[in-house]
């Protein structure tokens, strides 16, 4: 196999050349970046269909990779089984979220809904706290610990999982939206819920629908970072806001968006760490943010047209 | 429905909670602020059982001078605020003789001026050489005392080691928190004092989930060793992206943040051959059996573990010496505030789990950097290093 | 809305005058007055805020930041520069209008969750200059050493005296903000509220207004912030984290959004719930407190100061 010529030149030498230190920054910035991606794709879900941002969205992946913790490594539980059995759980505090907590709202305004969620993130981070305790767990990475060296650059088995999952979160949402039935109802709630209503959707089950599918997509993003980074019951509400940021960069509703969005402030974070003052890398992904924003109002991808008719 | 009687009780139970303290008066209380929940939780949590294991234990023993001793517990949860308003309910509400805590730097700083201005003896369990030491008059506050070692201690600790090793070159790689900033603050002042070179000064968030982009700077620079200052999950991420970037030939040192046996198993082998300075309550069997807090510390240990059947963490031996100290005071003076704090500091050769203190008017912390044992993570366990 | 009942404020005030005097007397909580000081300095920022979100409809998650603002403004003149630091809080306040304007201008241009995300980030960005510009604010272990505060020799170094100031100053803040909102200033602000494209054809310059409020209620929470760090005599950057500014947020929630009784009534539960009463509960804290603030939102969405109006109908039509 032939390697491109910088990796070649990087190999030639005894230390690490500069070119492979900024394919490694590129490298982990992907792979953190998939993590928000996957975050901010579950934000654009519900917000799609309900305009809320579901602050509690960090909370699905704490609590992702928590439960896979407690099913592969506590119960013992096979990979495979136990990553299926942990998207079915989180995805059923998804479903009692929306039922309890969303619902019963009498009168939802939109700045009322996103302080519901406010408190449904804190409610959960309290039962995790109480049922794990304070301190961090640790997965097995799903391959091994190995690391695969391409030229100099690293590149450990699991970034490789992280970064294949959004993949395949990324096709199956776009098969899922153009191809099914069920998700062209919920595309046509995200794009008018009273005419969908008309046309005999059952909006409220959509709406269930956004926030057990969102917690699914957020359990696979905590199972697979879980691996790298560690997880605890407190790391929720610091996801859930680069996730945020990661939605609003790429533009509210778009899902290449949110996938962009996601993938640029992991580079742009590993990036300035890497060549500038690591002690201000999440203020240059925010102050890029806020360029962008001030540039375009509705992100990257966003529609103005479509933020116009939304409520809030 | 329903929910609004819920609501009614919870609202009810809110206020009957406010009025139902009814403050008992014991004279032999002790006040202790730790975070015990929050960000700092790895800190207050260890602490907070310490401290109650150590009243139970007192008490169990018939108390002090025949007085049961009442310790009164808040968490300030990492918060500013909240520590300074419970320092003063502990002080004017609770009436206690002394308190011990807060945990962190940031927060015992906080409450200073509380203690001072009331008079009252505070013991802190946290690092920062400025909790005890005024700056503008170069005295330490005549009130405050802590029993956690200064950063200054591990630094000198480390550059000992690096000094016996022949490393002169390093890069350093700290977290944004409060415990990170001091520690680096103290690795860049001494630096020059044990002919060491910082070449990497690198940085990363409490919460980060991974530290490559840092370490490959780093590794760019190729120190010949590299310490990290934090505490908590990034402490364990960042070895392990160590080791997968392949950096071994790069000696690792971590801060005495690492005095968890837990962080060993969580690095899933990254840790082997990191070495780290540790307080003797984390080593109590490796020590030698002539070691001064061979003793205290292998109690310390082995009813810690008895009765929360949890790893020691260091941590909790800082709220051990404290308490003690406090006790120790009591059963000389009893339960004045003044006649406590001249005895603090003039106790000499109190031996405690991070130490053999020996406090003065000039040294309200009481330790030197003979406090840390060099230690290194050999088949996943603590060696003391030589 | 607009018609201001001289009722309830007397009752406020003779509740705020009285308050240290009675809770020294109920055993277990001679303690509150110095609870309620924060309590005031949180009513402070509500107050803006109540003008900013309720009056104007814009969104701010970032406040933390101006309170910061103050806070460090108080202590980095005072400390290294001798200041007074009566001076300091003018000093402080102009410094938050400024940054107010600065970041008002492009940001208010934003709708929704943009403008919540960009403030956001706003808040966010200040927190980690407070963290790592080292040498002027101490770092992440904060800044000691904080003068307290004195008028001709009487120094306001007791719970009880800085009590009053405090109040004193919420009190002046909330008139103010009542003669603000009764101006044809206030008059405006509701109108685009209720349709920016209505007061704009009505020749409101509403990017003007809006920068006006954000500015205003910048002040109010920089003044905030120079009150606290006096008091404390010391500020760290987590004081000012974004986790403030969300808690900030829940408070114009949990007290009523549309409303400046609400700001008072939700910044004060808030300062009681977070600062005394949930500890009781432990390690349930967290939990109880997502437990309240869901049941309000779900059975008071109009928050607690809608609670009175709710009775007296309720009262009026027995159902």
């Amino acid at each position: 196999m032939r390697h491109p010529w910088f990796i070649r030149a990087a190999q030639r030498m005894n230390s690490i050349s500069f070119a492979t230190q900024v394919l490694q920054f590129i490298v982990t910035g992907l792979t953190v970046g998939a993590i928000y991606a996957m975050v901010a794709i579950g934000f654009n879900i519900i917000y799609n269909v309900t305009e809320i941002i579901n602050l509690a969205q960090g909370e699905f992946v704490m609590l992702g990779g928590l439960v896979m913790v407690f099913m592969h490594v506590s119960v013992g539980l096979p990979l495979v089984p136990a990553f299926l059995s942990t998207i079915f759980l989180v995805m059923l505090v998804g479903i009692v979220m929306d039922r309890l907590g969303i619902r019963t709202i009498r009168k939802p305004s939109v700045m009322t809904l996103i302080i519901a969620t406010v408190a449904v993130s804190i409610i959960i981070k309290g039962v995790a706290m109480l049922l794990w305790g304070k301190s961090p767990y640790d997965l097995p990475a799903f391959s091994g610990r190995t690391p695969i060296q391409l030229g100099g650059v690293v590149v450990q088995p699991q970034y490789l999982w992280v970064i294949g999952f959004l993949i395949v979160v990324a096709v199956g949402l776009t098969y899922f939206f153009n191809r099914t039935i069920l998700g062209k109802a919920m595309r046509a709630c995200a794009d008018n819920p009273s005419a969908a209503r008309l046309v005999g959707i059952d909006v409220e089950k959509m709406v269930l629908l956004s926030f057990a599918l969102s917690a699914a997509i957020g359990a696979v993003a905590g199972m697979t970072m879980t691996p790298i980074a560690l997880m605890d019951y407190d790391r929720g509400a610091m996801l859930a806001i680069k996730g945020f940021g990661a939605a609003i960069l790429g533009g509210l509703g778009s899902f290449p968006g949110a996938i962009l969005g996601g993938l640029l402030i992991g580079l742009i974070e590993s990036l300035g760490a890497g060549l500038l003052l690591s002690g201000y890398k999440d203020a240059y992904a925010l102050i890029i943010l806020l360029a962008v924003l001030f540039v375009r109002p509705s992100g990257i991808l966003g529609n103005l047209q479509v933020t116009k008719f939304k409520r809030f | 429905m329903m929910g609004k009687k819920v609501a009614a009780v919870l609202l009810a139970c809110l206020l009957v909670g406010g009025f139902a303290i009814s403050p008992a008066s014991a004279a032999y209380k002790i006040g202790a602020l730790f975070s015990v929940t929050g960000g700092a939780s790895f800190l207050g949590d260890p602490e907070k059982k310490t401290a109650e294991m150590v009243v139970e234990q007192i008490n169990k023993a018939g108390g002090i001078n025949g007085e049961k001793i009442e310790l009164v517990v808040y968490d300030d949860e990492g918060d500013a605020t909240k520590c300074n308003l419970f320092a003063k309910k502990l002080i004017n509400q609770d009436k206690v003789v002394a308190v011990i805590g807060p945990s962190v730097s940031g927060l015992s700083l906080a409450v200073v001026p509380v203690f001072e201005k009331s008079r009252t003896p505070l013991i802190s369990c946290a690092a920062s050489y400025k909790i005890v030491l005024n700056e503008k008059s170069g005295k330490p506050y005549p009130w405050i005392f802590k029993t956690a070692q200064s950063d200054s201690h591990a630094v000198e600790a480390i550059y000992t080691q690096m000094q016996k090793m022949g490393i002169s070159k390093i890069a350093i790689l700290t977290v944004t928190d409060g415990f990170g900033a001091s520690g680096r603050q103290e690795l860049l002042r001494l630096a020059d004092q044990y002919k060491i070179a910082i070449v990497g000064d690198e940085k990363y968030d409490p919460k980060d989930t991974d530290m490559t982009a840092q370490l490959t700077k780093i590794k760019g620079i190729a120190p010949q060793a590299i310490i990290n200052w934090s505490v908590g999950p990034t402490q364990v991420t960042v070895m392990r992206n160590w080791r997968d970037l392949g950096m071994q030939k790069m000696v690792f040192f971590q801060s005495h943040g690492f005095a968890n046996r837990k962080n060993i198993e969580l690095a899933a082998g990254a840790a082997e051959g990191v070495y780290c300075p540790l307080g003797a309550c984390n080593v109590a069997e490796v020590l030698p059996d002539d070691h001064p807090q061979k003793k205290v510390t292998m109690d310390y240990m082995q009813s810690y573990m008895a009765k929360y059947n949890e790893p020691l963490s260091s941590f909790g031996g800082y709220a051990w010496d404290a308490l003690y100290l406090v006790a120790d005071a009591l059963k000389a003076v009893g339960p004045d505030k003044a006649k406590i704090r001249d005895y603090l500091e003039n106790r000499k050769n109190f031996i405690g789990q991070h130490g053999v203190f020996n406090f003065s008017p000039d040294d309200h912390n009481g330790l030197s950097k003979d406090a840390f044992q060099m230690v290194i993570v050999k088949d996943g366990d603590w060696v003391l290093a030589e | 809305m607009l018609q201001i009942r001289k009722a309830p404020i007397a009752a406020g005030m003779l509740f705020i005058l009285i308050f240290p005097w009675a809770a020294d007397r109920i055993p277990g909580i001679d303690h509150y007055p110095d609870v309620m000081i924060f309590a005031g300095i949180y009513c402070l920022i509500t107050i803006g805020l109540s003008l900013l979100m309720g009056y104007a409809g814009q969104i701010s998650l970032g406040h933390a930041a101006f309170y910061g603002i103050g806070a460090y403004v108080s202590g980095i003149l005072t400390t290294r520069y001798g200041f007074d630091p009566w001076l300091c809080m003018p000093i402080g306040a102009l410094a938050a209008a400024a940054v107010a304007v600065a970041v008002g201008a492009p940001s208010l241009r934003l709708r929704g969750h943009y403008l919540a995300m960009a403030t956001l980030a706003f808040g966010v960005i200040v927190n980690i200059f407070f963290r790592e510009q080292r040498q002027w604010t101490g770092g992440p272990d904060g800044m000691t050493g904080i003068p307290g505060l004195s008028l001709f020799s009487f120094e306001f170094d007791s719970i009880l005296s800085y009590y009053y100031l405090v109040w004193g100053i919420v009190a002046a803040a909330f008139f103010f903000t009542i003669a603000l909102i009764q101006s044809p200033v206030g008059r405006a602000l509701r109108a685009i509220h209720t349709s920016e494209p209505a007061a704009a054809a009505m020749g409101i310059p509403i990017a003007r207004y809006k920068i006006f409020v954000f500015a205003f209620s910048a002040m109010l929470a920089s003044l905030a912030g120079s009150l606290y760090a006096h008091y404390m005599n010391f500020i760290n950057p987590g004081t000012f984290d974004l986790f403030f500014s969300i808690k900030l947020v829940i408070m114009m929630a949990l007290g009523g959004m549309h409303s400046i009784w609400g700001a008072l009534v939700g910044a004060v539960l808030v300062a009681f719930l977070s600062l005394e009463w949930l500890h009781f509960f432990e390690q349930f804290e967290i939990l109880i407190y997502g437990a309240i603030l869901l049941l309000v939102t779900i059975f008071l969405p109009e928050g607690l100061a809608g609670l009175p109006a709710k009775l007296l109908e309720r009262a009026r039509r027995p159902s």
